[in-house]
């Protein structure tokens, strides 16, 4: 890793492309944070490296001036860790989608997090399909009533966040894409961390999907709906932040903090897996009554597992030291030998 | 009485008995053997899918044929002078191997009620007892019995005791063909080195077996082979698989670049896999994947990166990976696919061979979308081929399909293999960083093979981005334009057929440079057909062979060598592939010989056929 002298901008990080996401997309504040966070990190822009598949998210490689490669669908997560298997001084990044990486590329999707190497998922979920012009995704709610789906799709939805903690994921976050300054937090996090960085970003597709996630964000309704984690601190939510979480044994419940119960609150530790599981959960649809908050920021971490990248060089390293640099002659002629003469 | 001694050219030995029951390491030991004698061979390994199919069934039988002698040996040979049985259904099932009049030895052991009953015989038609096998020398040996008799008092249990049984027929054998025990005792101790019980009833039936024939009256023959006259070096066994290995890891120290093989386990070519693991110590790195796609795919990732970066599979393998290709193929980055051929389709007969890919490696993806296609021919050339698959796409910066299949991948030969010193070099450049530059980097820029440049991520100045998008030409930008699409697809044509003019002219492997027949073939075959036209040429017919190892591009004289015969034929183990590329793109009124049955062609059923394509029967 190269140490810069001058930092750079984020203007740097932008490529001469045109971006042509649809106007009021919510991909365009992504491209920003991301453009805004990486001169932070330090590093010239020829170490990082945007792997993307398709969809339309997919497309942000383009408008990196950084080393990027616009893939096939569903496999990014799959070349990415080719790339930083071999080439461990990368930051390499995955852009995906909730169909790229849920559907089509689900499979290589939670093999990536199960070996765990260094690499960051951006996974911009919209709950529908973009590109395509608006099939059901994945991620889109039962009944959701598209073109493929006349009378409403039938399929449940995938909780990324839970399907990743149980590919054993070493780092998982939501954040979204209105939310500017949380965003740069995340990426600055999963940058930080040292193995693969799930994080799910909502992102509104204001064409095909528009205000899927606007319950979250709207004035309104964001303080009712939301739960912002912060590591150390009590799980607190509500229009006066009146309204907290306590857990009592593992089934969690909602409390009323001014009615001087604020002590026993959940206090949220991003190391605590079965914690992070049943945050997972509060998944709930706003319309139910009694629905928890959707939470927002770091579910887990796990700095104990080592990235895959490192055990797959440190087997190399300990073979040429065990047994020397290979001989190809010797390896030619194998164990057992004759001569004609 | 005394053994006759007997001096013969070349042998075909085939073991065949339960999958369980190790004829495949029986077989084995022979060919080491054999080959430290100095005889030239060729094997062929003959197993069902099913690692443990019942025991004593039909499906259940598991074959090794070698083919020694004291002359060239290009094939395993097209049927047996010798068939060891170790039960009923290795004899239902192989007896048709076994030419008129050759040697059977059987274990009695393996013809009770039980074992005749699993091989679905019924008891009043016991082979050994119904004189069907007048027409046979045959030899009825109670190996099971011998052997436990040899190991009794040694304190092993029956399972233990009855796994020497192979020794004893090895042990026969090699008193039968004039060959040492001491290699196969040196591999026994070394072995069973923690075990040294196991190792000396091993050792003592091995013994045994040789006693037998000296000493009972069963065996009034013995055989002398002599030495073949091979060309004068230092030689070793190989087989097709390891040899690709060898061929990949020569590569990558002769590129100076570490080697990457992102795979998926499929049969037959798991065993690339399992060699190229062992040799991390050369900078080779296996990643086994979660799927075909992702093994493919990591290795696109790795060419990016700058490994030499290969994957491998079989057929159904090959199918998914197939839009993977095509991205390796936009993004102009080398890349090496290792298709170890199988019956297909679909899942087919996964341990038989068949040609059946060719079409695929040549069409099977979407778009206009050429690679360059070569095949091995046999287990030694695999090496061979696959060092050349890298070079090629090293140097030409495309993919490479690399085609071998079941019957090269599990064969074995001997092989003088070459010094690092004599093999070429593969000279590789990365672009160059560029210090404070201004104007844009262009990744879609040409060297006189049509090669883009290999540009690094975490060079400085080179920041690019690539794609499966159709890219603008030089500048690698996205391009919906019409006249570059149409530009880019024909440079990528280009690109391909450049690579004729770095590849070896075709040869003939046999007979004159003009004539009444050429008989074409490609990858595995090539023994049989060498065979069968040396045969015809001995009758006296104007026959020559030829065996095209490139075949996207083919060698530069290939249409003008095709015009010098009044006759074509183009023999496949498929229904008829290459015979379609050559009509195709040489308007020769090619004769189609294809067989479809997962084995190998007998180079007397090719003499047949051409003899009757010859007089137009």
């Amino acid at each position: 890793m190269s140490e810069l002298t001058t930092k750079l901008t984020a203007k740097d990080f932008a490529s001469d492309q045109e971006v042509r996401w649809c106007p009021g997309c919510g991909d365009y504040s992504i491209l920003k944070q991301i453009q805004t966070v990486l001169p932070d990190f330090g590093r010239p822009k020829e170490e990082f490296v945007f792997i993307s598949g398709i969809g339309c998210s997919s497309r942000f490689p383009y408008y990196m001036d950084t080393y990027g490669m616009h893939s096939i669908h569903g496999r990014a997560t799959a070349i990415a860790t080719g790339l930083k298997s071999t080439r461990p001084d990368l930051s390499v990044w995955v852009i995906t989608g909730d169909g790229d990486s849920l559907s089509i590329g689900g499979n290589h999707f939670i093999h990536l997090l199960r070996r765990n190497p260094d690499i960051n998922i951006l996974l911009f979920n919209n709950q529908i399909y973009g590109l395509t012009k608006g099939q059901y995704s994945p991620t889109s709610e039962q009944g959701k009533v598209t073109k493929s789906t006349p009378m409403g799709s039938l399929d449940f939805p995938f909780n990324p966040i839970a399907l990743s903690l149980g590919a054993d994921a070493t780092f998982v976050a939501r954040t979204l894409d209105r939310d500017p300054k949380h965003q740069q937090m995340i990426y600055k996090r999963g940058y930080e961390h040292k193995g693969t960085s799930m994080i799910e970003i909502y992102q509104n597709c204001n064409v095909f999907n528009d205000g899927a996630f606007e319950i979250f964000t709207e004035k309104g309704t964001k303080k009712q709906e939301t739960l912002f984690m912060e590591a150390g601190k009590p799980l607190l939510f509500g229009e006066n932040i009146e309204k907290g979480i306590k857990l009592d044994g593992l089934k969690p419940t909602i409390v009323d903090v001014t009615e001087g119960t604020a002590n026993d609150l959940w206090i949220h530790d991003e190391t605590d897996l079965t914690k992070a599981t049943i945050l997972s959960r509060f998944f709930d649809d706003p319309a139910m009554e009694n629905h928890f908050p959707r939470p927002f920021g770091i579910f887990y971490v796990n700095e104990n597992k080592s990235p895959f990248e490192k055990l797959f060089n440190d087997q190399i390293e300990f073979s040429k030291t065990t047994y020397g640099s290979g001989d190809l002659d010797k390896l030619l002629a194998g164990k057992e030998t004759w001569v004609v003469n | 009485m005394a053994t006759v001694e007997t001096t013969l050219e070349s042998v075909v030995i085939r073991f065949s008995g339960d999958s369980g029951d190790g004829k495949q390491h029986t077989g084995n030991k022979f060919t080491n053997s054999t080959a430290l004698l100095g005889n030239d061979l060729a094997t062929f390994p003959d197993f069902p899918a099913e690692i443990r199919a019942p025991i004593g069934t039909v499906a259940g039988v598991s074959g090794f044929q070698i083919h020694f002698g004291s002359t060239k040996i290009n094939t395993p040979g097209d049927r047996c002078d010798v068939l060891v049985v170790m039960n009923a259904a290795a004899l239902k099932v192989n007896l048709k191997a076994l030419k008129q009049g050759g040697v059977i030895i059987v274990n009695t052991d393996g013809f009770d009620a039980k074992n005749l009953r699993l091989a679905n015989i019924p008891e009043e038609q016991n082979p050994l007892k119904n004189g069907s096998l007048a027409g046979y020398d045959v030899k009825e040996i109670d190996v099971t019995k011998i052997t436990r008799t040899a190991l009794a008092g040694s304190g092993l249990g029956v399972k233990e005791i009855d796994r020497c049984k192979n020794m004893f027929v090895l042990g026969l054998l090699y008193w039968m063909y004039h060959r040492s025990l001491d290699n196969t005792i040196k591999f026994i101790n070394s072995k069973f080195k923690k075990n040294p019980a196991i190792a000396e009833a091993n050792v003592k039936v091995l013994n045994a077996g040789w006693n037998y024939g000296e000493t009972t009256e069963m065996f009034a023959q013995r055989y002398n082979v002599a030495p073949a006259k091979m060309e004068p070096g230092v030689y070793r066994g190989v087989m097709g698989n390891q040899a690709v290995a060898l061929g990949l890891i020569a590569a990558s120290v002769k590129s100076k670049l570490p080697l990457f093989y992102g795979t998926y386990p499929i049969t037959p070519a798991s065993d690339v896999l399992h060699e190229l693991s062992k040799y991390k110590n050369f900078d080779i790195k296996t990643l086994q994947a979660e799927d075909e796609i992702a093994g493919i795919c990591t290795s696109i990732g790795a060419a990016f990166g700058g490994h030499l970066a290969v994957t491998g599979s079989s057929g159904p393998g090959i199918a998914l990976k197939t839009e993977a290709i095509g991205l390796a193929t936009m993004l102009e980055l080398p890349l090496v696919i290792v298709n170890v051929q199988r019956a297909g389709p679909s899942t087919g007969m996964p341990t038989k061979t068949e040609q059946a890919d060719l079409l695929q490696a040549f069409y099977g993806r979407n778009g206009e979308c050429p690679v360059v296609v070569i095949a091995a021919q046999s287990p030694a050339d695999c090496f061979t081929m696959a060092f050349e698959a890298c070079r090629i796409a090293l140097e030409h910066m495309l993919p490479v399909f690399l085609l071998t299949d079941g019957y090269i991948a599990n064969g074995a030969e001997p092989w003088k293999f070459p010094l690092t010193k004599d093999l070429p070099e593969i000279p590789v450049s990365f672009a160059k960083e560029r210090e404070n530059a201004i104007d844009k980097y262009l990744p879609y820029t040409r060297d006189n093979k049509l090669a883009r440049p290999w540009a690094l991520p975490g060079t400085k100045g080179l920041t690019h981005r690539i794609g499966g998008l159709e890219k603008q030409n030089l500048t690698g930008d996205i391009s919906y334009d019409p006249e570059n699409h149409e530009q880019m697809v024909k440079i990528r044509q280009q690109k391909v057929d450049l690579v004729e003019n770095y590849i070896p002219e075709q040869m003939l492997s046999c007979g004159a440079d003009e004539g009444d027949l050429l008989i074409i073939g490609w990858g595995g075959t090539y023994g049989a057909l060498k065979t069968a036209a040396g045969q015809l040429i001995e009758q006296g017919y104007k026959v020559s062979h030829a065996h095209i190892q490139y075949l996207n591009p083919f060698p530069k004289n290939l249409g003008e060598m095709l015009k010098r015969f009044k006759k074509v034929v183009v023999a496949e183990l498929n229904n008829g592939q290459l015979v379609k590329i050559l009509r195709d793109k040489y308007f020769v009124d090619a004769i189609a010989y294809n067989k479809i049955q997962g084995q190998p062609f007998m180079s007397s059923e090719v003499v047949q056929k051409m003899q009757d394509i010859l007089t137009d029967k």
